[in-house]
Formats: C-alpha cells, sequence, structure tokens
C-alpha cells in the first residue's frame, strides 16, 4: 500500500505564518525613522560639543544602530536562535581577536 | 510495503527535510555573514592602527567631507528600509511590489557608489592616493572592499529582479529574496560601523 505524500513548498499556511514573522510595513518605517534620527544625532557630533561624552554617545549610537538593524530589519529578533548564533558567535570571534591584535600594538594605551 | 513520509511542521524548509528543521540555504548565509564580520573586523582594525600614520599627503581631518558622507550614509540605510519592504511584498506573494521596491534598493545602492566614487576622485584630487601613505591604503582598502560588496550586492538584486520578471526562480521565491536582503542589511550595517570609526572619530 502506498501513501500519497505530499509536499510543503505551495501551502499557504507555511508563507502566512512566515509573513507573521517580524513586522508590518507601517512597524518598518518607525525603525527606519529612529535610525535615521539616530544618524542626524551622530553627524550632530561633528558640529556640536559634547565634551567627554563624544565618544561614549558615539559609540553607543553605533552599537545601539547596528543591533536594531540586525534584530528588526535582518529579522533575527523573530527568528530561531540558531541563527543568532551563527551571527553572534562570528561577530564575538572578530571584536575578540582584532581587540586582542590592537592591544598588542598598544592601540588602548594612553 | 507502506510509504510512509514523514515531513518536519517546519515553514523553513518548505519541504526539504533538515536535520536542523530550518533551511540550509538560510542558515548557511548567517554563517557566511558571520565569517564577513571577521573579514570587514580585520579591515577596520588595520585602519585604525594606520589612520594616524602619515608620512607625506593629507590627514584624515584634511580629506573627509563629513557632510557629503552623512547624506551617503543615510541614503544607504533608506536602501535598508526599501530592502526589508521588497522582502515582506515578497512574503505577500506581490511580485509587482517586490521589483518596484528591488529596483528602489539597488538604486538606492547604485547612488551610494557614486558617491563613493566620487568622493574618492575628491580625495586622490587633494593629493591622498592608494600608495600615498598607510593612512592612504588602509582607508582605501577598507572603504573599497565595502564598496565592492555594494555594487556585487546591486548586481545580485538587478538580477533578481530580472529572474522574478521571467519567473525563473525555482523554490521559494520569498527565500531568495531574503537571503539578498540579509546581504544587503550587513552591507548597510557595516557601513554604520565603518561611518562612525572612520569618519567622525577625528585620528
Amino acid at each position: 500500500m502506498t501513501v500519497a505524500t505530499e509536499t510543503h513548498s505551495e501551502h499557504d499556511h507555511s508563507h502566512d505564518d512566515h509573513a507573521e514573522h517580524g513586522m508590518s510595513n507601517a512597524g518598518y518605517i518607525r525603525v527606519a525613522i529612529i535610525l535615521a534620527a539616530m544618524t542626524a544625532l551622530e553627524v550632530s557630533t561633528y558640529y556640536v560639543d559634547f565634551g567627554a561624552f563624544f565618544l561614549p554617545v558615539l559609540l553607543t549610537l553605533m552599537c545601539l544602530k547596528f543591533f536594531i538593524v540586525v534584530s528588526y530589519f535582518m529579522h533575527l529578533k523573530f527568528d530561531n536562535k540558531l541563527f543568532s548564533f551563527c551571527f553572534y558567535a562570528g561577530l564575538f570571534l572578530a571584536v575578540m581577536v582584532y581587540c586582542i591584535a590592537l592591544a598588542t600594538f598598544k592601540f588602548f594605551a594612553a | 510495503m507502506s510509504d510512509v513520509a514523514v515531513h518536519e511542521a517546519d515553514h523553513g524548509t518548505h519541504g526539504h527535510i533538515t536535520s536542523t528543521g530550518l533551511s540550509n540555504n538560510k542558515v548557511a548565509m548567517w554563517l557566511f555573514l558571520g565569517s564577513e564580520c571577521l573579514l570587514f573586523g580585520g579591515l577596520i582594525s588595520t585602519y585604525m592602527l594606520y589612520r594616524g600614520r602619515v608620512s607625506i599627503g593629507p590627514r584624515p581631518g584634511n580629506v573627509f567631507d563629513i557632510p557629503f558622507t552623512s547624506v551617503s550614509s543615510f541614503v544607504l540605510l533608506m536602501s535598508s528600509l526599501t530592502m526589508v519592504l521588497a522582502v515582506s511584498a515578497a512574503q505577500k506573494r506581490d511580485d509587482r511590489g517586490t521589483t518596484l521596491w528591488l529596483t528602489v534598493t539597488a538604486l538606492l545602492g547604485a547612488t551610494f557608489v557614486g558617491g563613493q566614487v566620487y568622493e574618492f576622485t575628491a580625495m586622490y584630487n587633494e593629493g591622498l592616493g592608494f600608495t600615498t601613505s598607510l593612512f592612504g591604503s588602509s582607508f582605501f582598502t577598507l572603504t573599497g572592499f565595502h564598496g565592492v560588496h555594494v555594487t556585487v550586492g546591486i548586481i545580485m538584486l538587478m538580477s533578481l529582479v530580472g529572474i522574478i520578471k521571467r519567473s525563473d526562480i525555482p523554490g521559494d521565491k520569498a527565500e531568495v529574496v531574503e537571503l539578498i536582503g540579509l546581504y544587503w542589511h550587513f552591507v548597510d550595517v557595516i557601513w554604520i560601523v565603518i561611518f562612525t570609526l572612520v569618519y567622525l572619530i577625528p585620528a
């Protein structure tokens, strides 16, 4: 006896669920506006003297923008954690290795 | 003998059984992007080491046009928005919307690359060449590599538009658009880091 097999490739429900992952178009536009505002704040550091806060503000904004794009535009926040592991493992390795390399060349020395 | 097909109730595999229950293509793309972090990490850290090494030629503060580069950065940022709108359209099976947003993304990317070419030309005219100083070499290598990545992304986007118009994509169209979208967003994310570390933080 054979059992008819069925494939998933054209099932609408799988794509509906996939479309439910993440945000609506309005949500993406909101995120883009937030990113644009953060970019404007970054650029303002070129014109306005932030004093001792210059470097912390810039680096914080850079990291925030990085993770917002990765989490929302790249859907990492809504996807399987294995994808997060694949990406963040590489990112962590890169940051560690190159910070050690820079420290070797006394980049962080006063 | 009965044949019983066991299918993973997984949305990502689309009919293909995988050991993780996820799309192998998507896992591969994320691993690739993780490896790209290592590539650009090396280029960025080399630039950070060499940006103060100017024996001859102009210094960073003499050649960077922050207002112009800020506009370029904004253009690339908006291309990330249009890319995610293309992915959203693809998931809704809207071919027309998908090709529209992919084309807009490619145009914005081309605008960014054009801005980079203009910037490099201006820098060369001001005396900063690839072999002028360690700063020049590391700067042009870093931003050049990024520019090549953007260009490759534009080629992929326009190829995808052509393929969608001919309805030649086998398998899941939305996944193909999503994978190219991941690459494009990564290119934008790297520019976020480059813009801050290279342009906004003075040497």
